[in-house]
């Protein structure tokens, strides 16, 4: 693979596989990211999604295969870990957020301990994202005093605070209320307006249909279809892809 | 764009596992664990280098201190230590048996005395007072003084079918004070675990009690099991403090040796029998802890 190849996407997977104990969770998948794209995975529970957004993020050692992140190989074993990480913002299903901090202490951690930001300019730009996600007045809340779809978005403010190359979201409207699900979705939006390059995992089909410009289908650990929103959604070429978006259909959900 | 990978170029077309072709290792994953493995390797030979070099390092400050003779000669003389050798083990068999029942007290009571701590519930108000005076009182006397109290002070009592047997006694101080100790230990480890598993656990219609004892005390044991062992071996070594009341235990039977003598070697006989009934303690209970993460861990149920 040539270098100039490489420089052109900010993720790129190949072959990769893992495994846990014996059973094989990801086969052999190739993934690309262009700069300023959205990419959403989906496929059933258990398809291998979050697995393949945990090594990404170097949370889960591959077995084979390579993960590159602006054309430098980040599986290698000579990578600095946290140096690739510290280019990559990750939202958790289940927020993660730290519960003996107070919002504004989880969201300018990173800033302040890895990237050096000074305190004041730190919770400046925590209290901006804060005001965005309409939750300017929280930032003294204790994570276990907030619903879960604030604290959802504060997770996701914690992910932007250090402005990463790319952001990692696993099902982050999982667990959010009907109305909040469209806040979370136009914050999304936004960020894809500004440039984001992302890669979300979702069960939200319509909104993976209008901001996902690649949509990968999982199934058992393979990527089954890959194609543009259109495509995939549209006119699905693998019966096992028509399935589960009739399946999902008749739940309703797209 | 559709990709359809079955078989890539690195699986092995013949190969039916699942389904699939079999799985054979890229050339990409083989360098990538020979490259660990050398620099496993790489990092076990420079441990084993800087623990020589700074194990030779004390040797030669050590041997070339200008008391070194007498010192060896004081607390190292193999002779001494042949004769204490089995003495101190004939002593250590009383510390062993009063590590076993008072470990096994203290784990019983401590856990009684925590579980009354946090009982909720206005009812149980003069329970949880209780407890909690009992634990800042043992907590704070001296073991010593509660020794003292105990094993000399009881048999002064001269009560009709109480026993004056100062091993007996010992155990009973030895147990009070380290009760207080590890029911505190159990408490942290009780309201470690996040309220949201006790919320859970009750919302299924759990009694506290059966939420306790199916919920929260399975997921505290695990964080208690290192402090727990702490207790313990200071308990191992504490055992020896019932030689106040004339028992023989190994670091009495070491002094008896060492007032006859004046070498101290028996002294250090008995510390290295003391340190080497802890290690293998500590072993187990790392080696348990981590099966139970192992167990826990993603992976183990994919």
């Amino acid at each position: 693979m040539s270098e100039f190849a490489e420089q052109s996407s900010v993720l790129r997977m190949e072959s990769v596989r893992k495994t846990f104990g014996g059973t094989v969770v990801l086969r052999d998948v190739d993934l690309e990211v262009a700069p300023h794209t959205v990419t959403a995975l989906i496929g059933a529970s258990g398809s291998g999604k979050s697995t393949l957004l945990r090594c990404a993020n170097l949370l889960e050692e591959i077995d084979d295969g390579a993960i590159w992140l602006d054309g430098e190989e980040i599986t290698d074993p000579r990578a600095d870990q946290d140096a690739v990480r510290r280019r990559i913002g990750v939202v958790f299903q289940a927020y993660n957020l730290f519960p003996h901090m107070t919002v504004l202490e989880n969201i300018t951690l990173a800033p302040r301990r890895v990237h050096g930001v000074a305190r004041a300019e730190a919770e400046e730009r925590a209290r901006e994202l804060l005001e965005r996600l309409g939750l300017g007045a929280k930032a003294g809340e204790y994570p276990d005093r907030l619903s879960g779809g604030q604290q959802q978005r504060v997770a996701i403010v914690r992910a932007l605070a250090v402005r990463p190359r790319l952001l990692l979201l696993d099902e982050i409207t999982a667990a959010l209320d009907p109305e909040l699900v469209g806040e979370v979705l136009t914050v999304v939006r936004d960020l894809k307006g500004e440039g984001m390059t992302m890669v979300l995992a979702t069960h939200e089909m319509g909104f993976a249909r209008e901001v996902a410009d690649q949509v990968c289908f999982l199934d058992g650990g393979v990527v089954l279809e890959r194609g543009t929103a259109e495509q995939v959604f549209g006119e699905p070429r693998q019966e096992r892809t028509r399935r589960f978006l009739r399946r999902v259909m008749d739940a309703g959900r797209l | 764009m559709t990709v359809v990978k079955e078989q890539s170029g690195q699986d092995n077309p013949g190969g039916t596992r699942d389904g699939h072709g079999a799985y054979v290792p890229s050339p990409r994953r083989i360098e990538r664990e020979a490259y660990k493995r050398a620099r496993a390797r790489r990092a076990t030979a420079i441990a084993a280098l800087s623990t020589l070099g700074t194990g030779a390092l004390l040797y030669l400050i050590v041997v070339n201190a200008p008391g070194w003779p007498r010192t060896r000669e004081t607390f190292f003389n193999w002779e001494y230590a042949r004769e204490a050798f089995p003495q101190v083990l004939e002593g250590l068999w009383l510390n062993v048996r009063l590590l076993l029942v008072c470990g096994a007290a203290v784990l019983v009571l401590g856990m009684l005395i925590a579980i009354a701590r946090t009982l909720p519930g206005p009812v149980f108000f003069p329970v949880r007072a209780l407890a909690a005076a009992y634990t800042d009182f043992f907590r704070g006397l001296p073991l010593i003084i509660t020794l003292m109290i105990v094993v000399l002070g009881v048999p002064a009592l001269r009560l009709q079918g109480v026993t004056v047997d100062p091993v007996l006694l010992g155990g009973t101080a030895l147990t009070l004070t380290y009760s207080a100790y590890v029911a505190e230990v159990f408490r942290a480890g009780i309201e470690s675990v996040h309220p949201s598993q006790r919320a859970a656990a009750r919302s299924l219609g759990l009694t506290n009690r059966q939420a306790l004892r199916h919920v929260v005390l399975p997921q505290a044991v695990r964080r208690q099991v290192p402090p727990l062992l702490n207790d313990l071996v200071s308990l191992q070594k504490d055992t020896g403090l019932v030689s106040i009341g004339g028992a023989v235990d190994a670091v009495r039977a070491a002094d008896i040796i060492v007032g006859r003598s004046l070498n101290y070697t028996p002294y250090i006989v008995a510390g290295l029998v003391f340190v080497a009934l802890t290690i293998p303690m500590t072993r187990f209970t790392d080696w348990v802890t981590a099966r139970m993460d192992r167990r826990r861990a993603q992976g183990g149920t994919p």
